[in-house]
């Protein structure tokens, strides 16, 4: 079973991918859409290219990176409940991005936002590594992550708080419930580099995460430094983690469930879950980006929503389920 | 097998192992014996390299990877986080032999086999090693030693919260695997059981060395109420060194 779950999980996410790409606005059937996507010079052709592969695109590594940061987090800290928020790199990101909503750059400037946004996560990944020490266990980390996140979130509200301009603050609210929808190319290229980094950094955790599974003490003796694999943990989250909370805003719940919903089937390995974790990251944020279009086209449903709406259900399930194993 | 040189580890400024040095050869089983916070965890994670420390320790002079493949480190507190099988608990052990990003090799399965059985534990491979008896787990933890193969094992109280049969099981595994030419260091509390099948016993109180030497030279009267505060009977006849303390010194 578990040497089937990659490729099934692969081939799930193929499939949310086709549907991601043909369901939209725009009513065209599946060939129609698939073939204007390669050759259409007429509308359908520009709604493909330059609205729907772009968005699809997105959904792939924005869950990719969420799925994957989030096996890497609940690996590290062997906490179930740890998920890549806990290090303060989303709130920091969306601090950014309100800031420069409200100064009202990113009007002027579309590509200040995320680049605020990536900005302000990298500050936060430093402000972490700082307060938690050199030596710090994943305790301190956890600590660290908490007092940014607290410090990011109370910034945040300051900033809707005083915000003079009702526009902004509504763009704001809306910008902060995340969603998929009117990304470009742009956004893609953007996100892309420095996800590719997070990802190569958080794929070579596998070996110590399995190891740390004995515990810190017993990992070092066996050759694994936690310490290295803390800055690795960190850096990779927030390059991953940063990036797509800079293109899609913040959208919860797919670092924390995915993991939790696979890892029976990996039979707990943290190292078997990354891979895992990932594409069923990809696949739960392309499905709910897809529900977002079905549910109420005309409306302008929010992807964050819908997944927190989907996530925590799920969660309350997995809750049950731990429950029932515990006693 | 393991040189200490005037160790020294402090917390803050009060060094919690005083200067100790401690020569260990090839083949002995090393009971460390001593009350509680005497410095025998922090006189093992000390010479492994995990604290920081003075002196020497030619363990700690190694570079991690090297460490790694000689020597195994069993820190008392059993901790499994994950609801991993038994045999991936175990397999785990031969995470400083593997080569950079491969899979387990025949002689990796080998030693993971080997490890099981020296612990009796063939019948549990497959279950899910948090999901057992804590005793049950310990052995799992020790059988993950095992497998690291290295010529030097460290156990941290090894057998405590085990039932007797397991303790006596536990401790002639090591005493065998000493006779096969590993050298195996273990914190113990269990006294009877130290005298009975250590070849060595090195005490530690207060954070200094007490006496060191076969558990008959080590156990006298005057080094029990010393180190231990207890009076104690010793004796050795047809069924081996029997040790049983008997009260505790005003």
């Amino acid at each position: 079973m578990t040497r089937l779950l990659l490729p099934a999980l692969a081939l799930l996410v193929a499939l949310l991918f086709v549907a991601s790409l043909t369901i939209g606005y725009t009513p065209a059937g599946l060939g129609e859409s698939l073939a204007a996507l390669g050759t259409g010079d007429g509308p359908l052709g520009l709604v493909m290219r330059e609205i729907r592969l772009p968005r699809a695109l997105l959904g792939v590594m924005i869950g990719l990176s969420l799925g994957l940061a989030g096996a890497a987090m609940q690996g590290y800290l062997r906490n179930p409940l740890a998920e890549p928020g806990i290090v303060g790199i989303s709130s920091a990101a969306a601090l950014g991005a309100v800031l420069s909503i409200q100064l009202g750059l990113s009007a002027a400037f579309p590509l200040i936002l995320p680049a605020a946004a990536l900005g302000f996560a990298a500050l936060a990944v430093g402000l972490v590594l700082m307060l938690a020490g050199p030596r710090g266990g994943s305790i301190t980390l956890i600590l660290a992550g908490i007092a940014v996140s607290a410090l990011a979130g109370a910034l945040t509200s300051l900033v809707l708080n005083l915000s003079p301009n009702p526009y902004a603050t509504y763009e704001i609210v809306f910008w902060m419930l995340g969603s998929l929808s009117d990304r470009s190319f742009t956004h893609v290229w953007i996100a892309l580099p420095f996800m590719v980094v997070g990802w190569g950094l958080l794929l070579t955790l596998g070996r110590g995460l399995d190891a740390l599974t004995l515990g810190e003490d017993a990992a070092e003796a066996m050759g694994v430094s936690p310490r290295r694999m803390r800055l690795l943990l960190v850096l990779g989250t927030a390059a991953c983690v940063g990036a797509a909370t800079a293109v899609a805003g913040a959208i919860g719940f797919v670092g924390l469930v995915v993991p939790h919903l696979l890892r029976r089937a990996v039979g707990a390995r943290p190292s078997a879950l990354l891979p895992a974790s990932a594409l069923g990251g990809a696949a739960l944020v392309l499905a709910a980006d897809v529900a977002v279009r079905l549910v109420v086209p005309d409306r302008d449903l929010k992807l964050g929503v819908v997944m927190a709406l989907i996530g925590a259900p799920l969660f309350l399930h997995l809750i049950r389920r731990t429950r029932g194993e515990v006693l | 097998m393991l040189t200490l040189d005037a160790l020294t580890v402090r917390r803050g400024t009060c060094p919690v192992v005083d200067s100790v040095s401690l020569t260990v050869g090839k083949g002995e089983f090393i009971g460390l014996i001593g009350p509680n916070g005497a410095g025998k965890t922090t006189l093992m994670r000390g010479a492994l390299g995990l604290l920081p420390a003075e002196g020497q320790s030619s363990l700690a002079a190694l570079p991690v990877a090297e460490r790694a493949r000689q020597v195994a480190w069993m820190p008392q507190a059993r901790e499994i986080a994950w609801p991993v099988s038994v045999e991936t608990v175990v397999a785990l052990g031969r995470t400083p032999w593997l080569p950079r990003g491969g899979r387990p090799r025949p002689e990796d399965r080998a030693a993971v086999d080997m490890a099981l059985a020296r612990m009796g534990l063939e019948a549990f491979r497959d279950r899910i090693a948090t999901r057992l008896s804590g005793g049950e787990q310990a052995r799992v933890l020790i059988a993950r030693a095992l497998a690291q193969d290295t010529p030097l094992l460290m156990a941290d109280e090894p057998i405590a919260g085990l039932d007797p049969a397991a303790q006596i099981a536990t401790m002639e595994a090591f005493a065998t695997l000493a006779a096969e030419g590993h050298t195996i260091i273990a914190a113990l509390h269990d006294l009877g059981l130290a005298a009975r099948h250590c070849s060595r016993l090195v005490v530690m109180a207060r954070g200094r060395k007490e006496a060191d030497g076969t558990p008959q030279e080590v156990l006298t009267p005057d080094l029990l109420a010393r180190a231990f505060g207890l009076r104690a009977h010793f004796s050795d006849g047809p069924d081996g060194p029997i040790f049983q303390p008997l009260s505790v010194l005003g």
